[in-house]
């Protein structure tokens, strides 16, 4: 079951370093459990069923390592999965796993299912068990009720407007927006003016060279505008982004992993710890998804990033909690 | 010729029965039609709104029920009125005193919505 498949870089018709053919062929695999590495724009793909399979840990580690978490809806208790509080653990347990330890955890939001006290009280507890510093970006999920004032006090204290904020790691710069306020009637997720200045002048002064990370709960690109999967004013955030060399952009929302590559900037969504949804036009509707209880646990994970100095791109590494 | 006039007497009759009787179900039927429901019911399942339209005569009372496995909320367009969210099989109720058009949609989904047509 788990092959080793070793595809090189066969085809680089932009010049840029990336094998468009090779890299969509290795996104179909991505659903059943693959590995897709990019490293300096290079891509290299393996089959697996377990990260410690992964004969090229080596080559996934680097100057700085995290791990993206997403979608872990605390509270929910349907079939989808009654027990959303052990496949946490399951993605905890993963990530105490891994052969390079992440320096931090980022959360890409809906941590809650209903914003409810505790329901953050337990996800808080069941993450202390990675021992790791955890930066948050809300989903819808954790603003009800109270336009996001809970959120803000548990874990975006110092941050500006609806709870964006930046930082920096190892030299890489680190962005988290909020695009889960205000929505408007048949709209999309939304940046607004007040949080888009803001984003200007943070990125105004950093050189060409600085590696961006931007986290941010629903897809800053359109996976699928009739589900509200997209952001329809994330053109004007990459706007002023273009300089960078290096732009990757983590998401979550839409519970499964997609990925797209556009010039500089990686776009990737991660799977959820709770339950997946349907793939875009699949179903009437984006809700949770049923699949067979041995089956779910393959379709939930977590997402390791490494950055390598000097390398164009950050390695984005999908896994499962199987 | 007795029996011909008896028997135009019973045609008669009955015409005239009929007659009264039709006028009789028509004023029947109006009265039905003013007779509104006091309150109105809109079911939310599968990530929309049914009805989508709903017409209700001033005074109305509408309830919102979540029948989805997945929370919604029902906020107006024009901030008249915006429910907590509703988790499955919990409800919000809204009456409407106004005449008008009262869009509103799902602030956690805002791509479900729905409106109220008041009379």
């Amino acid at each position: 079951m788990a092959k080793k498949v070793n595809d090189e870089l066969l085809h680089d018709h932009n010049n840029d370093g990336i094998d468009r053919r090779g890299f969509l062929k290795c996104m179909a695999w991505a659903g059943t459990g693959a590995l897709c590495v990019m490293q300096g724009g290079v891509l290299k793909s393996y089959s697996l069923s377990r990260m410690s399979d992964l004969g090229a840990a080596a080559a996934t580690t680097g100057e700085l390592s995290f791990v993206q978490i997403s979608d872990s809806h605390m509270g929910f208790n349907k079939p989808a999965n009654p027990d959303v509080a052990g496949t946490l653990k399951a993605a905890v347990d993963k990530i105490n796993a891994l052969s390079t330890p992440p320096q931090f955890l980022l959360h890409t939001g809906d941590i809650s299912h209903l914003s409810k006290p505790e329901e953050f009280d337990n996800v808080d507890q069941i993450l202390k068990g990675t021992g790791k510093e955890v930066y948050f970006v809300p989903g819808e999920h954790d603003v009800l009720n109270d336009d996001g004032a809970q959120f803000r006090e548990r874990y975006a204290k110092g941050s500006k407007g609806a709870g964006w904020y930046s930082f920096d790691q190892k030299g890489v710069h680190f962005i988290g927006l909020v695009n889960v306020m205000n929505l408007k009637a048949g709209g999309l997720g939304t940046l607004g003016h007040e949080q888009l200045e803001w984003l200007e002048d943070d990125v105004k002064h950093l050189k060409h060279s600085t590696p961006i990370v931007v986290f941010a709960h629903i897809p800053l690109w359109s996976v699928y505008p009739e589900w509200g999967w997209g952001t329809e004013d994330s053109a004007q955030a990459l706007a002023y982004l273009k300089k960078f060399g290096s732009v990757t952009v983590l998401n979550g929302h839409i519970h499964q992993i997609m990925q797209k590559v556009e010039g500089n900037v990686t776009f990737h969504t991660a799977a959820s710890t709770a339950f997946p949804q349907p793939q875009p036009g699949k179903a009437d509707s984006p809700g949770p998804m049923k699949v067979p209880a041995e089956q779910l646990r393959g379709i939930l994970g977590i997402t390791d990033v490494n950055y390598v100095r000097g390398q164009h791109a950050l390695a984005v590494v999908d896994s499962s909690l199987a | 010729m007795r029996r011909s006039v008896r028997i135009l007497g019973l045609a008669v009759g009955v015409v005239v029965a009929l007659a009264a009787f039709a006028a009789g179900a028509r004023a029947f039927t109006a009265r039905a039609q003013q007779a509104q429901p006091v309150n109105a019911e809109v079911k939310i399942d599968n990530f929309s709104f049914g009805p989508a339209s709903l017409t209700i005569a001033a005074g109305t009372t509408v309830t919102w029920i979540n029948r989805d496995d997945i929370p919604h909320t029902v906020a107006s367009e024009d901030k008249l009125f915006k429910s907590r969210v509703l988790d499955t099989d919990e409800k919000f109720s809204f009456t409407f005193a106004k005449p008008g058009t009262f869009g509103y949609f799902c602030s956690l989904h805002p791509k479900m919505t729905g409106k109220v047509v008041v009379q």
